[in-house]
């Protein structure tokens, strides 16, 4: 659809990929646009592979990026990303933790939110928009620590 | 209800006017579930109840957050009861409950729909089309029609709202119960919620019992007028929907027109977006001079719907010439990309998705041991639905049969029937123990009732949560859905009440080696026992001693 950003964040469970697309949601929330997330529970705290869908616009319809539609694939787990290769174009960028120093995370349960500092790169949000976003998502005493992760990320 | 909820102004960028709007508190992204859970904290429901199933969980515990009183109740069958008796009390209630919980709660349903009843009943049902974490993919529109209950079908967070507020309505209208039919895409997916400050619903009345025993006692010769009344009620439902703005047409053009309901209708609109579309909110009871006029504005009618071909068949046989999907796409989620499909008529296979990561019981899950020792002594496992299904998968596939809520212990009561003795011998129901208090105390009476000439073992794995759904409480936690103490069921009380003589109650993970020797001897004998294999979730733990401490502290 015209106009429509697609990203999908993919990963395995704990690793973070809701509260990831929730940010992104928010950020784009409050920057005055359509946004609908989609992704499917039930399994996703045993491990498994876990995918959300980020659509932000004038006006979103499905709330799923439909298949070779993603402009962005962000692989928490970068093996996530055969898995969803359905959703990939040629023109697809894919974000993954080798665009950035990922073994200097302080926590590395912050990955999810360092990705989002390397996605931010190719997003029109500022830096403000983002940093509100992490603090309206995350508890208190995860806030500075994620807001190092996406200092990181973001390079 | 307005097309674009969100759409911009004429020459106004979209950053301004949305920014400032994002900032008020009632412009919000939420899930369809937390937004019916809104609305039914907005509308005043008195009292929420349910069973927690993918994909309905949240409401209640959304409910629950707001300040609505929400309860677990130990199935879906006594989840309806206890609302339905709420609304005969003259307030409001909502049950909530996944697609086979209806399944459960199907006795009440049918026959609360002959019943008057002052206070509005809500019936959420949230169907899961793909099966995301469900045995089945029954679509539930089916039992509205079945059971004559008025059903409405939002297609995103904003009308699982605004539904909400009008099933409520339409119920205490009608003195009707109304069927909420959700999806996994509605419940689950987050979209913007615009909402007034003062919600658009008349404020709901006191309580109070007012005798009425023709229309609330269903002996056979009163339940023949309620039946008559129901038909009648239905009737004027059907004539209000004709023109009810639940119902609205996208105008576009005239040579394709689809007919479409709740999540299918945003496919629609990204796959066709020149068609002109009828999307309906209220499917039944469908308003059929309403689909006649549409499709006759048209040059190519056709209906689009997720599951089975519903809409499709019931528009057909009121003689309205429409197109259906083909019968590959009733299996599975429709998706924009699906929906192309169906209007290109293109029928070829399709790609197949590489398997993710399967899901697996944690490292350290207590259930590991047990399905090891299953394993180990060659084991026929009926078993059942939660966490532990996952046995099925290797490296354990130690699971043989898994139908629906409660059915491990009557299915290994049917083996045991059987089978011949030397494999009848080998067989264990395995049930964890929020499925114990939902649907295995009978399959226990059955058990005792009708032994089976080798006797038989029951295991129930018992992780003091209803884990797979999200740690919810249940009658065995002693704690209620809010996590305050309340009255604590006994599975081995249970199970000697039931007359069960061999109970025992093991931690199966603090030695292994021992639950092992205890099943082998049980299987031995002739007799009927119960083993509780009694273990806390790995992933519940930590809270189940905080709620413990809280509650101590508060006695």
């Amino acid at each position: 659809m015209r106009g429509v950003t697609n990203i999908v964040i993919a990963g395995l469970g704990g690793q973070g990929v809701l509260t990831a697309s929730d940010i992104v949601a928010d950020v784009a929330l409050h920057a005055g646009f359509d946004v609908k997330k989609s992704e499917l529970h039930g399994m996703s705290q045993r491990g498994g592979s876990v995918a959300s869908d980020v659509r932000f616009g004038r006006v979103v319809f499905s709330p799923m990026v439909p298949a070779g539609e993603a402009d962005f694939l962000v692989a928490v787990e970068p093996d996530q990303v055969s898995v969803n290769a359905a959703v990939l174009s040629p023109s697809s960028i894919i974000v993954d933790p080798s665009q950035f120093h990922a073994e200097k995370l302080r926590n590395k349960k912050s990955l999810n939110v360092a990705l989002l500092g390397a996605l931010s790169r190719h997003l029109e949000f500022s830096e403000e928009a983002w940093i509100a976003a992490i603090r309206r998502r995350l508890p208190e005493k995860l806030v500075e620590v994620n807001l190092e992760a996406f200092a990181l990320g973001k390079g | 209800m307005k097309d674009f909820p969100i759409a911009v102004p004429e020459g106004e960028t979209e950053a301004t006017s949305m920014a400032s709007e994002a900032q008020q508190s009632s412009v919000e992204l939420v899930s369809g579930n937390e937004a019916v859970a809104r609305a039914a904290f907005d509308a005043g429901v008195s009292l929420g109840m349910g069973y927690p199933g993918t994909p309905s969980t949240e409401i209640l515990e959304a409910f629950d957050s707001l300040g609505g009183r929400a309860q677990w109740a130990p199935n879906e069958k006594v989840a309806l009861e206890v609302a339905l008796g709420v609304s005969l009390a003259g307030a409001r209630s909502i049950a909530t409950m996944k697609h086979v919980g209806l399944n459960v709660a199907a006795d009440p349903f049918f026959t609360a729909a002959y019943l008057d009843l002052p206070g509005a009943l809500v019936v959420v049902s949230a169907d899961e089309p793909g099966m995301s974490s469900s045995q089945n993919e029954q679509d539930n529109r089916r039992y509205a029609v079945a059971a004559g209950v008025a059903m409405l079908e939002p297609s995103d967070s904003q009308e699982a709202y605004e539904f909400t507020l009008r099933a409520i309505e339409i119920a205490e209208r009608w003195h009707k119960p109304v069927m909420l039919r959700m999806t996994t895409r509605v419940c689950h997916s987050k979209t913007v919620l615009r909402r007034d400050r003062a919600p658009s619903i008349a404020p709901p009345r006191p309580a109070d019992f007012v005798r009425d025993i023709p229309s609330r006692v269903m002996i056979p010769g009163y339940a023949r007028p309620a039946h008559q009344r129901l038909r009648a009620a239905l009737a004027q439902i059907a004539e209000w929907n004709e023109t009810a703005d639940v119902n609205r047409i996208v105008a576009g053009s005239p040579a394709l027109g689809i007919v479409t309901s709740g999540i299918s209708y945003q496919h629609v609109r990204e796959a066709a977006p020149e068609a002109s579309v009828l999307k309906l909110g209220m499917t039944y009871p469908l308003p059929f001079e309403l689909i006649r006029r549409f499709v006759s504005t048209v040059e190519r009618a056709m209906v689009i719907e997720e599951g089975d071909p519903y809409l499709a068949e019931a528009v057909r046989a009121a003689g309205i010439p429409v197109e259906a999907k083909a019968e590959m796409f009733r299996l599975g989620e429709l998706n924009v990309g699906r929906v192309r499909r169906i209007l290109a008529g293109d029928v070829s296979p399709e790609p197949k998705l590489p398997p993710g990561k399967p899901p697996a019981l944690c490292p350290g899950c207590g259930h590991r041991s047990v399905f090891s020792s299953l394993s180990n002594l060659g084991c026929i496992v009926s078993g059942d639905i939660g966490c532990y299904t996952l046995a099925v998968l290797p490296p354990f596939e130690a699971v043989d049969s898994t139908v629906c809520m409660g059915a491990s212990i009557g299915v290994g009561l049917g083996l045991r029937h059987a089978l011949p003795p030397e494999q009848a011998k080998r067989v264990v129901s395995v049930i964890g123990d929020s499925t114990f208090f939902h649907s295995g105390i009978t399959g226990l009476l059955e058990m005792a009732y009708n032994p089976p000439p080798t006797g038989h073992v029951v295991v129930v794995l018992d992780n003091g949560t209803t884990a797979m759904t999200g740690f919810q409480e249940h009658p065995g936690t002693g704690r209620t859905l809010d996590h305050s103490a309340t009255a604590k069921a006994s599975i081995e009380g249970l199970a000697r009440a039931a007359g069960v003589r061999n109970v025992h109650l093991i931690d199966p993970t603090l030695d292994p080696a021992a639950f092992e020797r205890l099943l082998k001897e049980c299987l031995d004998k002739p007799e009927l026992t119960v083993i509780v294999a009694r273990r806390d979730c790995l992933l519940a733990a930590r809270n189940i001693r905080e709620y413990e401490r809280m509650n101590a502290r508060c006695n």
